[in-house]
């Protein structure tokens, strides 16, 4: 068993569960029942998104995938903050 | 050579003049009228010199190209035909100037009407000496403008502005018509010169297209010189001022379709429906104008239908077509615009002295206005043709055409008795002209005490009259050689010569005019009671009028389809235009792709990777669930549409575009806050909606979803097919190999983006800097739905003053983040060249870190403490990008142009150096302003609202204390 089998195990299993991690994400996006619960599963699915970025990066051997992860990293939280204003103040900027 | 630039130098000088007249002061009445004067008279001048040149029989040109990949050069030729034309129009330009320098009241704005009479002239000049179709139809539009802003000079009056309107739409039609025939006439001979088309009759003749030709060309034709049907708008143009009346509504504008008419003849004339259409639409307009005159009331309305008389004069002739009537044609043009042109002066000088224009108000002038009054005599009676005056021998030689056997048909066989039928009208209304006025008892109660206009008002009437007797009296040595220079111009060196003389001999024409002038004096004593006591128009036919068919029609086509057609199918909801727009999509694409969508039999694939195909189940079913609650319930919408977007960029990563992925992280993020920003502004849902589940609503609502689930499972059916092709070479393989040696960058979308297609981008960003000033302007005036004017519902209560701070620990962590965009910024922008990223994707980064700061705290803290300055960032941008492409100048090449090299920084060492990446910094900073413009324009509109309803509750309750 050599340690490339291994990694690509570990890759292939890693896809697999951040991919079901996505199911129950959007689950909850379109379930609700509360618009919050919304949010969260749509700040989840981003996060779910940047480590399946990184890992499909890793399993290829490429570093194009890095970019798409860094901006989710640095900027993605800004929707879900804004999502969040929205519903706390009623508007985003005031 | 001199003569060339002297050609340029004539066509220019009224433009000139009209550039100087238009910057004078308003009340400069002299001095507008000294230029405009000295500027005409600098022209008749030159035509002096242009004299001796055109009397041998050579053609002059100067050319300046223009639009050469068009065959439109500036190109102009004189010849004889021309040098007459433009004569008549300079010298009678400048009598027209003279007399309204007198005519018009001190309170008129003159520089805006020299000014125009320059543009006019201008325009005129270039008509007539154009040697290039194109060119032709360009200065005969530009003098159907000039005509329509001359005749609304008095734009305060109602009468102004619909003859104006009428005028400009009549002949800008006819115009539209010519242009094509034109286009057209080009196409067949193959040049746009000219004496090329000129020279290739035959061909013409003989194309199929030829009809059609003929019928846009003398539509053209037609519409200007207000020929039978198109005659109304003449009369409806006589709201004008006189001078303008004088100057371009009988003496030159109107005579461009004669013209034209004659100097095409070679080309398209000689045929059987050139003469029947030709010349029975002159005739009839000869005809009609002559009988309908003699019943107007109104002085300039007779004059304006006497002159479409004799239009359809002239017309005819150039119908007849031979080379006797080609002569006969240009002599009474020139014979029509010196009487009218006096007449029209003289009925100026009475409506000024007397204050009305009706004839039934108007008699005994004569003792009044002694001078005035003979003067329009004698022109009224060049008009009616009364030998030894200059009416009587164009006249005469048209009689003589038409006396004489052309082709034996119908219509050549009826001449004579049609042109002596209406030759009686033209006789009786001139009659009527004189007797009225001037005769008769003296006239009572008045607007004004007539009395003899200034001496100089009389000046150009004085003048013309004068001519009209030379003319009359020594027709061959005045006017006979430059005439039959003009008609050799027009048909031919061969042309033999014609002597024009006074007496003929008791021929039959002579005793056609005698019938006509004793038939008319009849005519008129018998009828002269009933006809000022009648309507103003013919008996019976003054119901019919094409005014009123040109009014309905105009309505109909102007007011009632447009509003039929938006109440039935336009709509201001956004589901019926949308349902529109899907259906037009889905039938033009089902049309195009009907039995001819092909699938690869060997389709491209990848092996199924099951991560990626259970996020694409995620993401179709957060698209599904965004249509599904896209109607009520829009916030649930727009966070499962975030979701829908992630998985988008995901798919655009697997299949190998980081580049497209990292763009639509950027924007799906900058998209939610904007929509957000919106949804604040829309009005809140209804709860509950009692129609909606009318079985109507529910069967609607079907139809809405068979719609679009089959326009999107075709979009999914065409990107299926087009993505499982296996490749084929394409251009995309080109820019593939060439990326880095042609532009210096490994990133070929960059490359692309900034170098290949450096132009279509330079567009897409004016455009961007465009829609951000335009969302800009329009929500500085937005006024929102006044169930979404109050403060939303969460910031009110006790529970939201005990939230206050919620945002300290945040609004920190945001303030530090702040930094660190900027760098990832920074690091699109430099490595975007050659790997992922680029001046796009790091402007929308940029632009997040100001919206982030807005988020975190308020708009207020935030523009106390930081200055984003949006339009100004747009054009830096602008202005960068495109002094970029400019530069490429400066080593002459063409516009943006790249050039890419290595240059060997101290330190760092070897650094790829591209003008693209100045390119892409414009394109950066445009993209910055342009989003950032955006977002604060709506995120401004909660301050303004804030502030009207601070404003709002003071004004409410003090009304409620009163």
């Amino acid at each position: 068993m050599s340690a490339s089998f291994v990694l690509s195990l570990a890759f292939g299993y890693a896809q697999l569960a951040l991919a079901l991690a996505a199911c129950f994400a959007a689950w909850r996006v379109l379930r609700g029942p509360r618009a919050q619960d919304r949010v969260l599963g749509l700040d989840t699915l981003y996060v779910t998104a940047m480590l399946l970025f990184i890992v499909t990066g890793m399993r290829v051997g490429t570093p194009f995938f890095f970019e798409a992860a860094m901006v989710i990293g640095v900027l993605g939280f800004v929707a879900t903050l804004a999502l969040a204003k929205f519903l706390i103040r009623g508007e985003v900027i005031e | 050579m001199i003569e060339q630039n002297l050609i340029l130098v004539l066509v220019m000088l009224p433009f000139l003049g009209a550039v100087i007249t238009a910057t004078l002061p308003v009340n400069a009445h002299n001095a507008a009228a000294w230029i405009s004067g000295l500027v005409l008279a600098a022209g008749l001048a030159l035509m002096a010199v242009f004299h001796a040149p055109v009397a041998e029989g050579r053609i002059l040109r100067g050319v300046v190209q223009w639009v050469p990949a068009l065959q439109l050069n500036l190109s102009f030729r004189m010849d004889g035909f021309s040098w007459l034309f433009v004569t008549l129009v300079l010298a009678i330009g400048v009598l027209v100037v003279i007399y309204a320098r007198y005519y018009l009241l001190k309170t008129d704005p003159v520089p805006r009407f020299y000014s125009f009479l320059m543009a006019f002239t201008g325009a005129m000049l270039g008509m007539l000496l154009s040697g290039n179709i194109l060119l032709l139809v360009v200065f005969w539009e530009l003098t159907s403008v000039v005509s329509f802003l001359l005749i609304g000079y008095w734009y305060q009056g109602q009468a102004a502005r619909d003859g104006a309107r009428m005028a400009l739409i009549v002949t800008a039609i006819g115009g539209l018509c010519l242009m094509v025939a034109m286009l057209i006439l080009g196409q067949i001979v193959g040049s746009n010169d000219l004496d090329r088309v000129l020279g290739s009759g035959d061909l013409i003749r003989a194309h199929p297209l030829y009809p059609l030709v003929l019928a846009l060309f003398l539509i053209g034709a037609f519409t200007k010189s207000a020929q039978f049907p198109f005659h109304f708008w003449l009369p409806g143009a006589m709201a004008a001022p006189t001078p303008v009346s004088a100057f371009l509504h009988s003496a030159t504008m109107v005579k461009a379709g004669v013209f034209l008419l004659i100097r095409f003849s070679p080309a398209l004339g000689g045929t059987e429906a050139w003469f029947y259409a030709v010349t029975g639409t002159g005739m009839a307009t000869l005809i009609l104008g002559a009988v309908i005159a003699l019943f107007r009331h109104d002085l300039k309305g007779l004059l304006a239908y006497s002159t479409i008389s004799h239009l359809g004069l002239i017309t005819a002739l150039a119908g007849i077509g031979s080379k006797g009537a080609i002569l006969a044609a240009i002599f009474h043009i020139v014979n029509h615009a010196v009487f009218k042109a006096s007449l029209f002066m003289a009925a100026g000088i009475i409506d000024h002295e007397t204050g009305t224009r009706d004839m039934r108000r108007l008699s005994g002038l004569m003792r009044l206005i002694p001078l005035t009054g003979t003067l329009a005599i004698v022109a009224a009676a060049a008009m009616a043709g009364v030998p030894m005056l200059n009416g009587f021998i164009s006249k005469e030689m048209f009689f003589a055409e038409a006396v004489d056997w052309h082709n034996g048909t119908w219509l050549d066989n009826s001449l004579p008795y049609l042109a002596t039928f209406a030759s009686i009208f033209a006789v009786a209304y001139s009659l009527r002209f004189i007797a009225t006025v001037f005769f008769g008892p003296p006239p009572v109660d008045l607007p004004k005490e007539p009395h003899e206009p200034t001496p100089w008002l009389r000046r150009p009437v004085e003048a013309l009259v004068l001519i009209c007797l030379v003319v009359g009296m020594m027709p061959g040595t005045t006017l006979g050689p430059v005439l039959n220079q003009a008609a050799r111009a027009v048909l031919g060196p061969d042309t033999p010569h014609f002597d024009i003389a006074v007496w003929h001999g008791f021929n039959l024409p002579l005793q056609m005019s005698l019938v006509a002038l004793l038939m008319g004096a009849l005519l008129y004593l018998v009828f002269a009671r009933q006809i000022a006591a009648g309507p103003e128009g013919p008996p019976l036919l003054h119901r019919i009028r094409a005014q009123r068919i040109y009014e309905r029609l105009l309505l109909a086509l102007s007011w009632r389809l447009p509003r039929l057609l938006h109440q039935r199918i336009g709509t201001e909801k956004l589901q019926p235009q949308l349902r529109i727009l899907v259906l037009l999509a889905l039938t033009f694409a089902a049309a195009v792709l009907w039995r001819q969508l092909a699938y690869a039999t060997e389709p491209l694939a990848n092996p199924l990777s099951p991560a990626f195909a259970l996020m694409w189940l995620v993401g179709a079913a957060c698209a599904l669930g965004a249509a599904w609650q896209a109607k009520y319930h829009r916030f649930a919408a727009l966070v499962l549409l975030g979701g829908a977007g992630l998985m988008t960029c995901l798919t655009f990563a697997w299949f190998s575009a980081p580049d497209l992925a990292v763009t639509q992280l950027l924007v799906e993020i900058v998209t939610t806050v904007l929509l957000l920003l919106g949804l604040r502004w829309l009005p809140k849902r209804r709860e509950e909606i009692a129609e909606d589940q009318m079985l109507s609503a529910r069967l609607r609502r079907l139809r809405d979803f068979v719609i679009a689930a089959a326009a999107g499972l075709g979009i999914a059916l065409v990107s299926y097919a087009v993505m499982t092709r296996p490749l084929i070479p394409n251009i995309g393989d080109w820019f593939l190999r060439n990326a880095y040696k042609e532009g210096g960058g490994t990133n070929v979308v960059n490359v692309i983006l900034v170098d290949f297609r450096a132009f279509d981008t330079f567009g897409e960003i004016t455009v961007l800097a465009v829609v951000g000033l335009t969302v800009y302007a329009l929500l500085r005036r937005f006024r929102p739905a006044t169930e979404s004017t109050n403060q939303p519902e969460q910031q009110r209560g006790e529970a939201a003053a005990a939230l206050q701070d919620y945002l300290t620990v945040p609004g920190v962590i945001l303030r530090w983040m702040f930094p660190a965009m900027i760098v990832v910024s920074a690091y699109f922008f430099m490595r975007g060249h050659d790997l992922p990223g680029g001046g796009f994707s790091a402007g929308v980064t940029l632009a997040i870190a100001f919206l982030v700061q807005y988020l975190g705290s308020n708009v207020r803290w935030v523009e106390a403490r930081l200055t984003v300055l949006p339009i100004r960032w747009m054009g830096f941008g602008l202005l960068i990008a495109g002094a970029t492409g400019l530069g490429a100048g400066l080593f002459g090449y063409p516009f943006l142009t790249a050039h890419a090299r290595y240059v060997d920084l101290p330190l760092i060492g070897q650094v790829p150096a591209a003008t693209a990446m100045l390119f892409d910094l414009g394109v950066y900073a445009l993209v910055v302003g342009a989003t950032v413009l955006m977002l604060i324009a709506i995120a401004h509109q909660s301050l303004r609202s804030a502030r009207l309803r601070d404003q709002d509750t003071p004004e409410a309750e003090s009304k409620e204390a009163a």
